[in-house]
């Protein structure tokens, strides 16, 4: 932790709810990224954290844009500082209803285009801004207010997605793990060209567990395997090391899932789906990265 | 230089004058060659512009948001259903005080799909706050495009422009056009409010009930301001350059009982219509409204006015029509013609002044009400 610097780009006065754990990766991300740095925020809970005008907790600029316009407002952003011979770092910083759902087309066309960005999708499962709605990446089973009796389809792969636009560099991260999400930051932008990363962000009013184990909550995550960390750096895939013990022996799903009132009352086949998912990702991933495909 | 060229290779050649730091844009007929145009321009190494061929308008919008925010120049084009699909983004330009320019083909919208003229796409993004003006020949495709980014980029207006032009009637048909040396005519782009890593600010924030509405009346009163700067803007690019605009373009108005407002080139194709009427006797003028945003002050004591609407507000009424008779208390005939290319002649729009009944409205070629 020494590692990360003491400067503060977002300030202690954020409106975030307590516990929240997208607002302490934004902080991570902004000290991995440093004061030559634009974010460009669509609607979701970053614009509330950020403030009521005229009052404001970001320390550089941010550039508020609509729902579905992160990807392409960024575009033209990064476009003009080529044009003026201006090196500044473009991050977006967009929820996963922005991203998967609203936001995929902008997202998609940004990166076919080749465009110098990063574009950082921290994903609470849910439509926070809003009340948590499902969304896309809202899991299998998941309540929601939209979903009341549980989300009846599986998490949408926006992962595969984004490789599909073969980026120089992709990666996943998680807020439990924040010094890996900062080497990450300062990874992604040292190269030039689109690039994508994917943080699993856990929300307690969303996924109903207590404030105090939002940290727990993420760690769960990786060591049940249900979330993987992992960097692609030009098609190569590469385990980070938290996820690689847990991929040998993941935790009993139980243990992330009996923690959380947006899980209450589970079917057993429902359980045994996500199960199976699980063990499906692991295996693909273990065998992608020993070179058997 | 003189050359012959259409309405939408006007509009290039004058974007490539202005040189943009980024163009942002996605193809539509009938603007396609606006955008294929200024690919070309910057492929050859003639215009040096970022180009960026987004995947939607709405994303051409976002695109010259970010850019303009970014600091430069930027300009984009589209046409009917691509300015209805870039609406949201159309409001954010404006409400976040951007000067960008865009050149609006002006087409009907499905369905049935037309690709032909009507007013209709404009008109759906009349309150969105950015400045419209509308031409009706080639040359003049090419000067309002250069004033256009002057205007927009005034530190008294700093709003976007939308320039328009008739699908078709105008964006592919073939007149003369002298182009210019701009000179020192557009000053460098320069936006007070431009993203700047060294002065972190923050833009379009959530801004509560006790401070948006000053940012609405901000909007409203550079709209207001803008009156002054066109006019200028209009004065200077006559003294350099010898062809002088105005709020309307006027013709045989002194003297005229009844006077015709049109817009775009059925504005045009009214002069014809009014020597015709004259001929014959009856004192007629025309009047083409070029601005419809900041609308102009009209003067027409005591005429009669006829008004043609080449779009319609369902449940309401010819939007101009109605735009005229509540800034000026005359109750115009109004007549709904030229709806997605139909075709109407000067011979029609004298036919339209011959046989006027003041304050009632017709639509041309349906004789009943069925
Ligand atoms: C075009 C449009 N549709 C709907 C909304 C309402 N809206 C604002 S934020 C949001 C959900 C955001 O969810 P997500 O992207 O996951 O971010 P989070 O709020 O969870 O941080 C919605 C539906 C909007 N602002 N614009
Ligand atoms: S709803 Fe969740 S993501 Fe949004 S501010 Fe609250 S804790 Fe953070
Ligand atoms: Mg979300």
């Amino acid at each position: 932790m020494s590692a990360i610097p003491k400067e503060e780009y977002l300030f202690k006065c954020t409106s975030a709810c307590a516990g929240c754990s997208s607002s302490l990766c934004l902080r991570y991300v902004l000290k991995a990224a440093g004061p030559d740095s634009v974010l460009v925020v669509p609607a979701c809970c970053t614009s509330v954290i950020q403030g009521i005008y005229p009052g404001t907790a970001m320390n550089v600029p941010v550039y508020n844009i609509a729902f579905a316009a992160a990807a392409a407002c960024a575009s033209g952003l990064s476009n003009a500082l080529a044009a003026l011979g201006k090196e500044t770092n473009v991050i977006v910083y967009a929820g996963d209803g922005g991203t998967v759902d609203i936001g995929i087309q902008a997202l998609s066309g940004a990166f076919e285009r080749g465009t110098d960005f990063l574009y950082i999708c921290y994903d609470n499962e849910a439509y926070g801004n809003t009340g948590m709605q499902r969304s896309g990446a809202t899991p299998l089973g998941a309540r929601t207010t939209t979903t009341p009796g549980g989300k009846p389809t599986a998490k949408k792969d926006l992962d595969r997605i984004v490789e599909a636009h073969n980026p120089p560099y992709m990666a996943t991260a998680c807020s439990a793990y924040p010094l890996d999400l900062y080497k990450k930051v300062k990874k992604a932008l040292s190269i030039p060209g689109p690039k994508f990363i994917h943080i699993l962000a856990p929300c307690p009013p969303g996924w109903r567990y207590p404030t105090e184990k939002t940290v727990e909550m993420g760690k769960l995550a990786v060591k049940t395997g249900t979330w993987i960390l992992y960097e692609r750096e030009f098609g190569k895939l590469t385990i980070n090391g938290p996820s690689k013990a847990a991929m040998k022996r993941p935790a009993p799903l139980e243990e992330y899932i009996n923690g959380q009132g947006r899980f209450k009352n589970l079917s057993p086949e429902i359980m045994d789906e996500m199960r199976q998912q699980v063990e499906q990702n692991i295996q693909r991933l273990s065998r992608e990265e020993a070179g058997v495909c | 230089m003189l050359t012959i060229a259409t309405g939408n290779k006007a509009v290039a050649a004058a974007v490539k004058a202005a040189k943009p730091g980024v163009i942002a844009a996605y193809p539509i007929t009938p603007q396609t060659e606006i955008v294929e145009q200024i690919a070309e321009y910057v492929t050859a190494g003639d215009l040096k512009s970022q180009y960026i061929p987004v995947e939607s308008e709405h994303s051409a919008m976002a695109a010259c948001i970010g850019a303009s925010a970014g600091g430069v120049r930027t300009f984009t084009a589209t046409s009917s259903h691509g300015l209805l699909y870039m609406h949201e983004m159309v409001h954010w330009a404006a409400g976040a005080r951007l000067p960008i320019v865009m050149a609006n083909v002006n087409r009907a919208l499905g369905p049935g799909w037309n690709t032909w003229a009507e007013h209709s796409d404009a008109f759906s993004q009349r309150d969105t706050g950015w400045l419209q003006v509308f031409v009706s020949t080639v040359q003049e495709a090419y000067d309002a495009t250069l004033m256009a980014f002057k205007i927009a980029e005034h530190e008294d207006v700093l709003l976007p422009v939308m320039v328009n032009l008739d699908g078709f009637a105008l964006s592919h048909i073939m007149q003369s056009l002298e182009t210019v040396e701009i000179g020192d005519f557009l000053p460098a782009y320069h936006l007070p409010h431009a993203i700047d890593t060294e002065n972190p600010l923050v833009y379009g924030p959530m801004t509560g009930p006790a401070d948006y509405f000053r940012f609405r009346w901000d909007i409203e009163r550079s709209m207001r301001d803008a009156r002054g700067v066109i006019a200028d803007v209009e004065r200077e690019f006559a003294e350099r350059f010898g062809r002088s605009y105005g709020p309307t373009e006027d013709y045989r108005c002194e003297d005229a009982d009844v006077i015709v407002i049109a817009m775009g080139t059925l504005g045009k194709e009214a002069e014809v219509a009014v020597d015709r009427l004259r001929d014959e006797g009856i004192k007629a003028g025309s009047m083409r409204l070029r601005w419809f945003r900041p609308f102009p002050d009209l003067d027409l004591a005591r005429r009669e006015v006829v008004v043609i609407d080449r779009d319609y507000s369902f449940g309401f009424g010819g939007v101009l029509a109605h735009a005229v008779r509540s800034k000026t208390g005359i109750a115009p005939y109004s007549v709904i013609a030229g709806l997605g290319g139909q075709e109407v002649t000067y011979n029609d729009i004298a036919d339209f002044v011959r046989n006027r009944h003041p304050g009632e409205e017709t639509w041309f070629g349906v004789s009943d009400h069925v």
